[in-house]
């Protein structure tokens, strides 16, 4: 599976949300993380109640456990929680959760390992921290691959 | 125009009381004409989502640092940052943040270095006011710019640089202020920050292990005086004044909340934060490291 090469070829969500932050200058892209920071949905009971489920995203710098779902139609949906005070974290999982929700297990292998740099925040959000970004996106894909081969 | 010393109990007690301000002080100083609060956190979005009123944001990263060099910003951007955030050289600037004011006590320490005179910590930091109920606001302050002069960097009385660091070893006490695991060299980082790992583990030969957390107590408050000299001083590390004291962890923001501890609260007059820490020294050409629960010496 080949990765696109240009952001046209993105999965329309992950495309759609990387237009809405390069269309805005570059000192106001951090509120719209934030926006999506507030979006980033409550986990369903059954992954609530049962949180060893989610694994722990070691390159994030705040506690984020993450779980991506290959449910039965074959789409792929990812579950994620971080705390309050860590909104950086929250906005990245939140775009994540967003953008894969629905697609298939082909089409989230093929996103860019890359994908958080497409967000014109690195001069916003330090180099480390949109590592940690990507840290949740390759788990997610790990899993998806751990899924559609068993 | 000085602000009043915190007159709380535990605060008198410390060295340098006037370095210190308790949640209560501030709630009650809240709005006087020249104080300042400032925010300064990990997390880079964390103030927008609620902050002390009044309160200014200065982000350790993309505030504090030059873009182009591992250095803080020149004199001239410094009084440029300081006077847009209506800070004047004669304001009382009461600094707080997230992770038990890490990156507070960070900006403390560059403010310090840059001889900003009347610089306090908010003890406990952002989350012992939330724990508080305190209030919050999303409301940002547009600050009456201050007058700040151009600032002049002391980079010898609290700083010190790796060549220099090298010579100290052996003749002053090193306090690695970092996790067990990064001290020994099991770990190359600390377990959320994978990202900022270097080539090698271990640490600076004949630093003394004694992480940072050691210094506080559960509401994220420093511990009192003579909890602190139990740990440092007399029965723990032995420091005296007599010492030339280096701190250091992996960039040098945990530090800073041990300097400013053994600096401010126990009044040891010459402690140094090495601000490039484990990230420069572990990966660092013709430096010698030591792995292990041993302190080690040097060969």
């Amino acid at each position: 599976m080949t990765p696109p090469a240009t952001a046209a070829e993105l999965p329309p969500v992950l495309a759609e949300i990387r237009e809405d932050f390069l269309a805005l200058p570059e000192r106001d892209r951090p509120q719209l993380l934030l926006e999506f920071s507030r979006e980033l949905p409550e986990l369903p009971d059954r992954f609530k109640f049962a949180p060893g489920l989610l694994e722990r995203v070691e390159e994030c710098q705040s506690p984020v456990r993450a779980f991506a779902e290959v449910a039965d139609d074959n789409t792929v949906h990812l579950y994620a929680t971080a705390p309050l005070e860590a909104p950086t974290t929250r906005g990245f999982a939140s775009i994540l959760v967003q953008g894969i929700a629905g697609l298939s297990p082909h089409q989230v292998l093929a996103i860019p390992d890359d994908y958080p740099s497409w967000l014109g925040l690195d001069r916003a959000i330090s180099p480390l921290r949109l590592r940690g970004m990507a840290g949740i996106l390759s788990r997610t894909k790990r899993q998806v691959r751990e899924q559609i081969s068993a | 125009m000085t602000a009043p010393i915190d007159s709380d109990a535990r605060i008198q007690e410390y060295a340098h009381p006037e370095r210190l301000v308790t949640t209560q002080w501030l709630a009650q100083h809240l709005g006087d004409e020249g104080i300042v609060v400032v925010e300064s956190d990990e997390d880079v979005l964390l103030y927008e989502t609620g902050h002390i009123p009044g309160a200014v944001k200065i982000d350790w990263h993309t505030d504090l640092n030059d873009p182009e060099i591992r250095e803080y910003i020149d004199g001239d951007q410094f009084a440029e940052l300081l006077s847009s955030k209506g800070i004047s050289k004669d304001t009382t600037i009461v600094l707080y943040g997230d992770k038990n004011n890490w990156w507070a006590a960070y900006a403390a320490w560059v403010f310090t270095i840059y001889g900003h005179e009347d610089v306090r910590l908010l003890d406990g930091g952002r989350g012992k006011w939330i724990a508080e109920g305190r209030e919050l606001t999303t409301d940002v302050p547009a600050p009456t710019p201050g007058t700040y002069p151009v600032a002049t960097r002391d980079d010898v009385t609290f700083r010190i640089f790796k060549d220099d660091v090298q010579k100290h070893i052996g003749s002053g006490p090193l306090v690695d202020i970092r996790s067990f695991p990064e001290y020994t060299g099991e770990r190359l980082h600390i377990p959320d920050y994978p990202e900022e790992g270097v080539l090698r583990g271990g640490h600076i030969p004949t630093a003394r292990n004694v992480p940072w957390a050691t210094a506080v107590a559960e509401d994220g408050t420093y511990k009192p005086r003579a909890e602190l000299e139990a740990i440092y001083q007399a029965g723990g590390l032995g420091l005296t004044n007599d010492d030339a004291i280096v701190t250091y962890c992996r960039i040098g923001e945990r530090s800073s909340h041990t300097w400013f501890a053994l600096h401010f609260l126990l009044g040891l007059d010459n402690v140094k934060n090495y601000d490039g820490s484990w990230t420069e020294w572990g990966n660092a050409v013709r430096v010698p490291i030591v792995k292990g629960e041993e302190a080690g010496a040097l060969v």
